[in-house]
């Protein structure tokens, strides 16, 4: 099993994800996506400005997979995260983890996001609906208080 | 130059987000002195060029750091490296 990384600034399609991970083949008994949206944040915004680090973010996503893919009996891994202008109601990211059952599915797809927001190089900057550059987000400990219970 | 000391050599530094701008630049070659061994010792350093890097490093406990595509805690050796990078903690997903 070869996880599947992309950074893109384009959007995604989740329904041909899944489908590119499960046609032509028999074996896969659960698939579980995650889709990551851009909130409007109560109509104050424009857009979310996504910043990342070229290379990294590849390489540390790539490890995030990996671990996942020894911790749990996986058939496959996506994971997809856009940077660039997303605006509100768009897909920012998406996780989708395939396995025989869906205990491994669920639990590999949460492990995997919950290491994405933590580790992988990614800053989000608020571009505000008055046509001003807001602040760059901060990062929140409930986050992290998520990616370690994983250990 | 004695025995001990460590040869200048250049880096290259990169820098995301806030880090970014408060630095002024977002990728910068620099020669290092010697006695800079690890990522700390290069942040007290970068502190003194200037009030932007000052700023971006007032709160050092903050910024993050990689060495070539891999985190790294403060203590962290840089010998070998032949990227660095200072960031901001990450916000995706």
């Amino acid at each position: 099993m070869t996880p599947l990384i992309r950074i893109q600034r384009e959007d995604f399609d989740v329904a041909a994800e899944v489908a590119a991970l499960t046609s032509a083949r028999s074996d896969i008994g659960a698939v579980v996506t995650f889709a990551g949206l851009c909130r409007d944040e109560g109509g104050r915004l424009a857009a979310l400005e996504l910043e990342h680090y070229p290379g990294m973010a590849e390489a540390e996503i790539s490890r995030a997979a990996d671990e996942a893919a020894r911790r749990w009996p996986l058939h496959g891994l996506v994971a997809i995260h856009r940077h660039g202008l997303v605006k509100p109601g768009e897909q920012i990211v998406l996780v989708i983890a395939a396995s025989a059952h869906r205990r491994a599915a669920f639990e590999a797809a949460e492990f995997l996001m919950d290491y994405l927001k933590t580790r992988a190089p990614f800053w989000k900057r608020e571009h505000l609906r008055d046509g001003t550059t807001g602040d760059w987000v901060e990062a929140m400990d409930a986050d992290d208080a998520a990616a370690q219970r994983w250990g | 130059m004695s025995d001990t000391a460590i040869e200048s050599r250049t880096v290259k530094l990169v820098y995301f987000a806030w880090v970014r701008e408060r630095v002024g630049v977002a990728e910068e070659r620099v020669a290092l002195p010697g006695g800079i061994a690890t990522i700390a010792d290069l942040v007290r350093w970068l502190k003194g060029r200037d009030e932007g890097y000052e700023a971006a490093f007032a709160v050092e406990s903050i910024v993050r750091a990689a060495i070539d595509h891999e985190h790294v805690k403060p203590d962290a050796s840089i010998a070998g490296a032949s990227e660095i990078a200072f960031f901001p903690p990450m916000t995706g997903g």
